[in-house]
């Protein structure tokens, strides 16, 4: 591997000053910044299509069977006869919105984006292990999501059967009708992105391991680092889980195998698969689904570590204990994963083991809350827009923490599962917490992608408009999750045929969910606006926008290939020296030598 | 139309006027010859003041959420262990709604506080090990109480149900819940899903006793759709079938052909002495009737895609499983009527709902729960298991067990005693 890496620089030193072609700059691209900005964009996108498709079904929930102009413009006589959603496409609509958000915005987008941009030039390296194989993983993701995209297109609609595409209703086109070529395709897009998740975890592995320059030890990298160095981990342990259950799938759709299914009749056809079990694809797919939360979420949390250190002017609270709490969270993540299978009629007393491990997981949860709180106590805190998403995402990830200890409760967990309070629940703590933590991202590493700044006022805007939202969105939804509210449905009214009180609460709450999220969704055109107004006319950036640490500022504003012009920077201390008592700056950058008697923290 | 073009208007208008707002700030701000990365004092105290102010929003939001709806949808529980789990609920939604409170007036009073002030330099403070350990212990405490709480819980609620509990499987299909009833001797009758009959037939529920096995095989081999209708419809030369519709059929026909070997062998190995077993199970569709103060065992059943019996009132859930049998028990203590007056609404009912997706119409697939008094229960659950007899000793109500379904000619018109013999003489010995 290291040889690799050197031919890696000696590429770079031998052509870093030729003029690059169009398609070799912008388009197959094997610069790590150039990769970080193609996903960020594909993430974009897809994440405006899945904000749209949750509003085209939230404007069903809040009021049933109305005509919506605004749903026979986007989904046509054939999805939304006389301007009301079918039901088949409302369950597409769900689908498709929840697989886009955890797949592809949050793992593809945050992960891709940030580790991408900020591997290299946090651990002081040229670029990537291996360039090709990033621009590779790009490129597996870009189809990936070309595929899910256009299997919303297709005549028998998108998969129907929920982001977690549970056989034996996802096996059967005769069960749903999403399940015939939408199936195939998501499946397909699954397998693809799987693939690309795989290569560029590896990449960012080896990265961290062999890469680093002179001086950046374990103990001295960003907690950024730590977070995608052990999102990369999950990442390869897991992904090839999913991608067994999706092949098993597969088989069991097309060849013919009985994986998952065992005396079935369907639409009147009695089939002859038997022996297999619905309940093993549960498993393996949580054996991902799990881990995936924290995929999603600890890169969030990194970004957000290192934006709260920066702009409150203190070193992060307990270095160590976050480094450790990240391990403890990834470890533990792959020994909880059954607790989203209380009530499926899995064994019971493997259940209560689940309790345990799962509960335990709150331990390392609740350390980096507190330690986040004491890297603001005292401090000097500057309101960046980046900052404020990052203090947003404390919040939700305490708001939409403290509930799952509630949910991770088996006993509990039988009268709520599946219910409106896990969607609230899982939508706070990674939905929103991972949303509100690329923001941060965005915000903070901008001038790093494109060497300008982003508007401060829009993104003031931006941020209390979406926290505003988000929360109207999802404190009232658990409380419609609490009256029992199965999710999934696609019509509240049929409570008016036993429970005209509890119809009553939903209908009310239902309705202002919806107008939130039509007041955040309008809020992320600020956003929308914003970002690509300021790629071309932002002003532009100095090299040390915000005063930070870390390596990644020490490289010039305009991009160069390598990275750093000259040698590459060595590393003398941890990467919060911020306020470091003794010192005339209230920061030293990670390559300024230790002083005369100057203690490393 | 117009509407559109109105709408596409004011968003491109809206776009340029934030453009043209952004200009006249950039403007600005180059002649206060500040960078846009510099945070103004103004609009760093403006931040923190709104920290503190959406605190108040956010913590004046949820308690107004709270008392307005906290525990009106969700009602009391129903039944013995529901009492219990909702005492546990409450006891974590007062942990937790404490953290909730506690952690996120600091995130936001810190972030008030402690906004950046000319000359105050932030406090270097980069570890503390008596706090790190302090804020992971008690975690840890407060979290092994809710463990050893939940873990009581969960172990009695899913423990097995006493012997004398009745057992009740409910049966599940898109989109309609079917109940059985054990009868007489509260055992369910053995089945097979490939002994299942259409809809409308006796034998929706797939029950597995003699007649019933003749009886799938008889409708494989030479039913409508049978084998050998199949067969003489693909040989026939003289009608057009569509390469798809053939090659449909000649799928059907091949997997009645692999079929119709495991109905024959079940057949061999049948043991009828479990026919008695499924005679007197009562299949009941539209509403499911439970008796007060009486533990019920249930067994789920699937006919074709996961779904999940979900009783909210009895805080009481199992997914159903094709070719898996669940089990959940519970015991309902409050009647419908006792409920009604509680909650103030004469046309209350309680539910089964189907909570997990299982296709387009998963949001009507329901049957209603009635719970009655163990007087009222008795009085609807005898002729259904015995029939209502007149003086004469006639049937003037036949039972509605499925050996009723199987051999009505036998219980028309006809005295009790006699059926009683051809009944006996039907049933196999034990």
């Amino acid at each position: 591997m290291a040889a690799v890496a050197h031919e890696a620089h000696g590429h770079h030193d031998d052509h870093g000053h030729h003029e690059e072609s169009f398609v070799s700059k912008y388009i197959f691209s094997q610069d790590h910044k150039m990769i970080g900005k193609q996903f960020l964009l594909t993430a974009v996108f897809m994440g405006v299509v899945a904000m749209l498709l949750s509003i085209l079904f939230r404007i069903q929930l809040a009021w049933p069977g109305e005509s919506s102009d605004f749903l026979s413009f986007f989904l046509g006589e054939k999805w939304a006869p006389g301007g009301v959603l079918s039901e088949d496409m409302y369950l597409g609509l769900v689908t498709i919105h929840g697989t886009i958000m955890v797949f592809f915005l949050l793992t593809g987008g945050l992960s891709g984006t940030f580790s991408n941009l900020l591997i290299p030039l946090q651990v002081g390296a040229r670029d990537m292990a291996s360039g090709f194989l990033n621009m590779l993983s790009y490129w597996f993701f870009f189809i990936s999501s070309v595929l899910m995209f256009c299997s919303l297109f297709i005549e028998t609609g998108p998969a129907m059967a929920g982001w977690t595409i549970y056989p034996p209703l996802s096996a059967l086109p005769q069960a749903v009708q999403g399940s015939g070529l939408g199936m195939t395709l998501w499946l397909a897009s699954m397998t693809v992105f799987i693939a690309s998740s795989l290569i560029g975890s590896l990449n960012y592995i080896v990265t961290i391991l062999n890469l680093r320059t002179k001086g950046m030890a374990m103990t001295r990298m960003p907690l950024t680092i730590w977070a995608f160095f052990v999102t990369a981990i999950l990442g390869v342990l897991s992904f090839p889980v999913l991608l067994s259950a999706a092949l098993l799938l597969m088989m069991d759709r097309l060849a013919g195998t009985s994986f998952y299914l065992s005396d079935i009749i369907v639409s009147g056809e009695m089939l002859t698969n038997h022996g297999g079990s619905p309940i093993l694809y549960q498993h393996l797919f949580w054996f991902l689904g799990h881990p995936e939360v924290y995929i999603v979420l600890l890169p969030a949390l990194g970004l957000s570590s290192e934006v709260i250190a920066t702009n409150s002017r203190k070193p992060i609270f307990g270095y160590r204990a976050m480094i450790g709490s990240i391990m403890a969270i990834g470890f533990l993540s792959f020994i909880v994963w059954a607790h989203h299978m209380f009530v499926t009629g899995m064994n019971p007393f493997l259940g209560s083991v689940f309790v345990f491990t799962t509960l335990l997981i709150a331990i390392p949860s609740a350390v980096k809350v507190f330690n986040y709180l004491t890297t603001l106590w005292k401090g000097s805190i500057v309101f960046t827009p980046a900052m404020l998403f990052a203090i947003g995402l404390v919040s939700t990830f305490i708001t939409g923490g403290v509930t799952g200890i509630i949910l991770a409760d088996a006993a509990l967990d039988i009268s709520i599962h599946d219910t409106y309070f896990v969607v609230a629940h899982f939508h706070v703590v990674m939905g929103l917490s991972a949303v509100f933590g690329m923001f941060a991202g965005v915000y903070h590493w901008f001038p790093k992608m494109y060497g300008r700044v982003m508007n401060t006022r829009l993104g003031y805007a931006h941020f209390w408009i979406t926290i505003i939202g988000a929360y109207g969105v999802f404190f009232p939804m658990h409380f419609v999750g609490l009256a029992g509210a199965p999710r999934r449905y696609y019509d509240y009214t049929v409570y008016g045929e036993f429970d005209s009180g509890s119809l009553e609460q939903m209908m009310d709450l239902n309705v202002i969910i919806t107008v939130f999220a039509m007041i955040a969704a309008t809020g992320q055109l600020l956003f929308l606006f914003n970002f690509f107004y300021s790629i071309f006319r932002g002003p532009v950036s100095p090299q040390n926008p915000w005063n930070s640490t870390t390596l990644e500022w020490t490289t010039p504003v305009e991009h160069v290939h390598g990275n750093w012009p000259g040698e590459l920077p060595t590393v003398h201390r941890w990467p919060y020296d911020y306020s470091k008592p003794g010192s005339d700056v209230d920061f030293i950058p990670q390559d300024v030598p230790l002083a005369e008697g100057e203690e490393e923290h | 139309m117009v509407t559109k073009l109105v709408i596409l208007a004011v968003i491109i208008l809206g776009v340029i006027a934030i453009a043209q707002m952004m200009r006249v700030y950039e403007l600005s701000s180059k002649l206060r010859k500040t960078g846009e990365h510099e945070i103004s004092n103004r609009d760093n105290r403006l931040n923190a003041k709104m920290m503190l102010g959406f605190m108040f929003v956010l913590f004046g939001g949820f308690i107004w959420l709270m008392l307005k709806y906290g525990w009106v949808g969700r009602g009391s529980a129903a039944s013995v262990h529901g009492h219990d789990l909702d005492w546990l609920l409450n006891v974590n939604f007062v942990i937790i709604i404490a953290v909730f409170f506690l952690t996120n007036f600091l995130l936001f009073f810190y972030a008030y506080k402690y906004v950046k002030r000319p000359g105050v330099k932030a406090y270097y403070f980069p570890h503390d090990n008596r706090l790190e350990m302090a804020w992971t212990v008690v975690p840890a405490v407060v979290l092994a109480v809710i463990i050893i709480f939940g873990l009581r819980e969960w172990n009695q609620a899913t423990d097995e149900a006493a012997p004398e509990a009745i057992r009740v499987e409910l049966f599940s299909k898109q989109f309609a819940w079917v109940a059985r009833y054990s009868g007489m001797d509260n055992k369910l009758g053995k089945f097979d899903y490939k002994l299942t009959q259409e809809a409308e037939t006796p034998n929706e529920l797939a029950l597995m006793t003699t007649e019933t096995i003749d009886l799938a095989i008889e409708e494989m081999e030479n039913g409508v759709t049978g084998m050998k209708a199949l067969e003489a419809e693909l040989n026939n030369q003289e009608i057009m079938i569509s390469p798809e519709e053939r090659s449909k059929k000649t799928t059907d026909l091949r997997r009645k052909e692999s079929l119709i070997r495991l109905l024959y062998q079940m057949k061999k190995r049948h043991v009828t002495t479990l026919d008695a077993l499924a005679y007197d199970d009562i299949i009941q569709k539209d509403t499911l009737y439970l008796c007060k103060n009486k533990e019920y065992e249930f067994n789920f059943r699937s006919k074709d895609v996961i779904h999940s019996a979900y009783f909210p009132h009895f805080r009481a859930q199992m997914n159903t499983v094709p070719g898996l049998t669940t089990r959940f028990k519970f015991t309902p203590d409050k009647s419908t009527a006792e409920m009604r007056v509680e909650r103030n609404d004469e046309n209350f009912e309680y539910i089964l709902m189907c909570n997990k997706i299982c296709g387009g119409s998963h949001y009507k697939m329901k049957m209603f729960v009635v719970v009655l008094e163990e007087e009222d229960y008795n009085a609807w659950m005898e002729p259904k298991m015995n029939g209502v007899k007149d003086l004469d000793g006639n049937w003037t109500v036949k039972p509605s067990t499925f050996h009723v379904a199987l051999h009505p000619e036998l219980y028309e018109n006809k005295k009790v005693e006699e059926v009683e013999v051809e009944v006996a003489d039907s049933i196999p010995a034990e």
